[in-house]
């Protein structure tokens, strides 16, 4: 029997970004909150210190920050008439573990999505009629729209300390920002980057194309910064070990490095780290979480009531939490009803390899995570989609972020994988290459979801996620395009030869892409098709509130976090201003 | 002691007592028997005298794993080949150790091959599986007659390729999957730091030009175009520029 432990106002599952952000919050506001976090303790003193941590075998190679597969994996297949086989190493995507979560992994590149984004199955119906789509594509609006979620985004930055430059500060476009963006209330709280010599050689190439090259929103931060809470950070050295690492100079905005000092001196708030949750209970009506049950790292069970549970771990996690507790009806693909599992989405990654002569000296190594530049013609619907039988798009960049040599050392197509002619070509290539990033929107579609296997288990005797996943033709045919846009700025700057390597399919698991998989517990305004409502609180079990990137309907042009941020503090102040005034369904279905 | 020469390797290699499970090599048994003096300075001619002790593979292993890594990355002008970078001393660490022992492996049946996007689905840990691929192969070149050591290395080219190619079955283990976890391995021990083991004296990183893990760039970053001078850094080295093999590292935090 589990031991039943006091009564407290809300538990946190998974204590990362998320989970760091509401507990800080409503702690602050007087509740007793307890954070269930999985794995380690773990802080920039003295748990991330150099040379120790520049070590790429480590942390690249071996995955040292994430999710054990030993322990629990994802099984996977790209067909329903697959059979499912477990993940038994990560390479593809790098769910992360311990304290900060995938947020201590992550490489600082702080997007916003764009409005148009928000409304994306209204606004694609309206410019480009009802036919326009591929059928089986499921696309949807999200219920909340970005002026909703501007004062949130701006919230977030400040508290990661964003470096950027703005591009439509109050409607008026900015010279040097990114015009295509929404608009924004102020500026960023630190200027950008300094740029690699990658970036500045993509800025003039990309401005002779006419398109509008800006600085990467970075929050690896180009100057010392102290945030709204009084924490403070340090300024950025460029080092080359950002992504998949965590940072050992305070320069990186990370839970530990924003909220976790505050949170953490919160009597209000207990933090219990090491403890793998089994389920959300419920009680006999099943419109009621009583708590959770988890077990320790020493193996005891224990069962903690809470008043309101939150569930802020890894998108797919989110999602695994949900189908272990029975919490909203699991999709079924063959019928297209149920939702939780519904709508999972990726990233469409593309590449561009331009290669120089030796004059040109790139010094791959000098890199921090997001101090890159970029362009966004060819991403959402900044370009018309009328011809060319896709919607979607990418950011296109030069965003090299490491010279790393076990995974970094590009050589030209057609060169052979080993003997002397590759390691000639890789000691010929490694210093006179520019990369670009083509980061690819991704559509949600009928047949991709996520429910639980049948046959593999995780340590704890419960059943994997399953997932089962292919890219959809609307995506491929986007990412050829741009890639093919991509090239042309990579001819533009003077290379000898340029690469162009536009995703293919099948989506395999064996190649990293990105971490950025999304959906499966899907925001929206209808029950039949989504799991939460606008507010993030389950349409089944109203004291849940479910919050990440699992709540994205599709995944847009840009990496996730900075609209995971928006969407945390919009889950904030719907708990503080209308749940916890009230606690009840806050939207009537 | 910038670029070590495939002779001034030899020719260390000879001035140490060779390790029990090397003494079944005949071309670095030869080679030690030529071997003489000289090496370029006291701390390398220390360091590079040693020689790998195999703790992992046994000493017939040890003659198709020298020989592979090697024509996997050979010697040439351009840098050092595996045998001088140390590879096989990092597969051997590696493939001893928690990794080899299936660290982070996800290790449940029931077990299917899978689809290629579905990724690696054996049972065998990185150990299990070397040690079958490599029993299976040495029995193969057994009844061929010609051991691998002593194949020409165009011999020993074609072999491989054989591997990576797949559809030979090496007890269990198809050829192909064989081929790609030591071409994986060699890239890591030639590229990694080398406290685990390989990459020794930082050869690769300084053919390449990577300083290692010295990692500070802020003043350098916006000099464009401008090469970054400076002699590479292990995470594991000394004041004196001695690097501490410790190839013990967990695969976690």
């Amino acid at each position: 029997m589990p031991q039943k432990l006091k009564d407290v106002d809300v538990v946190v599952v998974g204590v990362g970004m998320v989970g760091s952000i509401i507990a800080k919050e409503l702690a602050a506001a007087g509740y007793k909150v307890v954070g269930l976090e999985r794995g380690q303790p773990r802080f920039t003193v003295p748990d991330f210190q150099g040379p120790s941590v520049h070590d790429e075998l480590r942390f690249d190679i071996r995955k040292a920050l994430m999710q054990d597969n030993a322990r629990e994996a994802v099984t996977f297949r790209n067909q329903s008439s697959q059979t499912a086989l477990p993940i038994r190493r990560w390479e593809s995507f790098l769910p992360g573990t311990g304290l900060g979560g995938s947020h201590v992994h992550w490489n600082g590149q702080t997007y916003r999505f764009q409005e148009n984004d928000f409304v994306l199955a209204t606004k694609t119906r309206e410019r480009y009629g009802a036919d326009f789509l591929d059928a089986d594509l499921t696309i949807q609006d999200w219920g909340v729209s970005y002026a909703e979620l501007e004062p949130h985004y701006d919230r977030f930055e400040y508290l990661l300390g964003t470096s950027g430059k703005a591009g439509n500060l109050q409607g008026k476009i900015q010279p040097g920002g990114d015009p295509f963006e929404s608009v924004r209330s102020r500026d960023y709280p630190t200027p950008p980057m300094k740029e690699h010599f990658q970036g500045a050689m993509f800025r003039k190439a990309a401005t002779e194309l006419g398109y509008h090259p800006y600085p990467q929103p970075s929050s690896n931060l180009s100057q010392p910064y102290t945030n709204p809470e009084g924490v403070k950070l340090n300024a950025c050295v460029f080092c080359g070990f950002c992504e998949r690492y965590a940072c050992e100079h305070y320069a990186k905005a990370v839970p530990q490095t924003i909220i976790l000092p505050v949170l953490l001196k919160n009597p209000n708030f207990e933090l219990r780290t090491g403890c793998q949750v089994q389920r959300i209970n419920l009680d006999s009506s099943k419109k009621k979480a009583t708590g959770v049950t988890y077990i320790d790292a020493a193996g005891r069970e224990f069962e903690q009531p809470a008043a309101l549970v939150i569930t802020s771990s890894f998108a797919l996690n989110n999602v695994r939490m949900l189908l272990l507790s029975g919490i909203g009806k699991p999709y079924d693909p063959a019928t297209g009803k149920g939702v939780v599992g519904r709508n999972y989405a990726y990233q469409t990654m593309s590449s561009v390899a331009s290669f120089f002569d030796d004059d040109v000296i790139v010094n791959p190594f000098m890199a921090s995570g997001a101090s890159g530049t970029l362009i966004n013609d060819f991403a959402g619907d900044n370009f018309d989609h009328t011809k060319l039988g896709f919607i979607g798009g990418a950011f296109v960049g030069a965003v090299n972020t490491n010279g790393r040599p076990i995974q970094y050392h590009p050589v030209p197509p057609g060169t052979a994988t080993w003997g002397k002619d590759w390691k000639q070509a890789v000691a010929k290539h490694y210093n006179h290459t520019v990369m670009f990033s083509i980061h690819g929107s991704s559509m949600s579609q009928r047949q991709n979801y996520l429910d639980l296997d049948p046959t593999y288990k995780d340590a704890w005797g419960q059943p994997l996620l399953r997932m089962t996943f292919d890219f959809p033709r609307n995506d491929l045919a986007m990412a050829q395009y741009v890639t093919g846009k991509a090239v042309e700025i990579g001819k533009a700057m003077g290379a000898k030869q340029v690469a162009g390597n536009p995703r293919k399919g099948p989506y395999t698991t064996t190649q990293y892409q990105t971490t950025h998989n999304t959906g499966g517990t899907v925001m929206g305004t209808d029950p039949a098709t989504s799991v939460v409502n606008k507010s993030l609180q389950s349409w089944d079990v109203p004291n849940v509130f479910i919050v990440g990137a699992s709540n994205f309907p599709q995944n847009p042009s840009w990496n996730p976090t900075n609209t995971i941020g928006a969407l945390t503090y919009w889950a904030v102040d719907q708990l503080k201003n209308k749940y916890l005034k009230n606690p009840g369904q806050l939207v009537s279905a | 002691m910038d670029k070590l020469s495939r002779r001034s390797f030899v020719k260390s290699v000879g001035a140490a007592t060779l390790a029990p499970a090397a003494l079944g090599l005949p071309a670095l048994a030869a080679a030690a028997e030529q071997a003489v003096h000289k090496a370029s300075t006291p701390a390398a001619s220390s360091v590079a005298a040693e020689k790998p002790l195999y703790l992992f593979f046994n000493a017939e292993e040890v003659v198709f794993i020298e020989a592979a890594c090697e024509r996997l990355i050979p010697a040439d002008a351009t840098g050092p080949g595996a045998l001088e970078a140390w590879v096989p001393n990092y597969l051997d660490k590696q493939l001893g150790a928690a990794w080899g022992s299936g660290e982070r492996l996800y290790r449940s049946g029931p077990w299917q091959a899978g689809t290629p996007s579905q990724g690696y689905q054996l049972p065998f840990t990185p150990g299990e599986l070397f040690h079958t691929a490599l029993r299976a192969i040495n029995a193969d070149l057994k009844l061929q007659g010609t051991p691998f050591g002593e194949m020409t290395a165009d011999a020993q080219d074609a072999y491989l390729k054989s591997l990576e190619k797949g559809g030979k079955d090496l007890d269990g283990v198809p050829a192909a999957v064989f081929f790609d976890m030591l071409l994986k391995m060699t890239v890591e021990g030639y590229f990694s730091d080398p406290v685990y083991g390989g990459n020794k004296d930082m050869a690769a990183w300084k053919m390449i030009g990577f300083p290692g893990a010295y990692a500070n760039y802020y003043e350098a970053i916006d000099k464009h175009g401008v090469k970054f001078e400076r002699a590479p850094m292990s995470l594991a080295q000394n004041g004196h520029g001695h690097v501490h093999v410790d190839p013990n590292i967990p695969a976690s935090l």
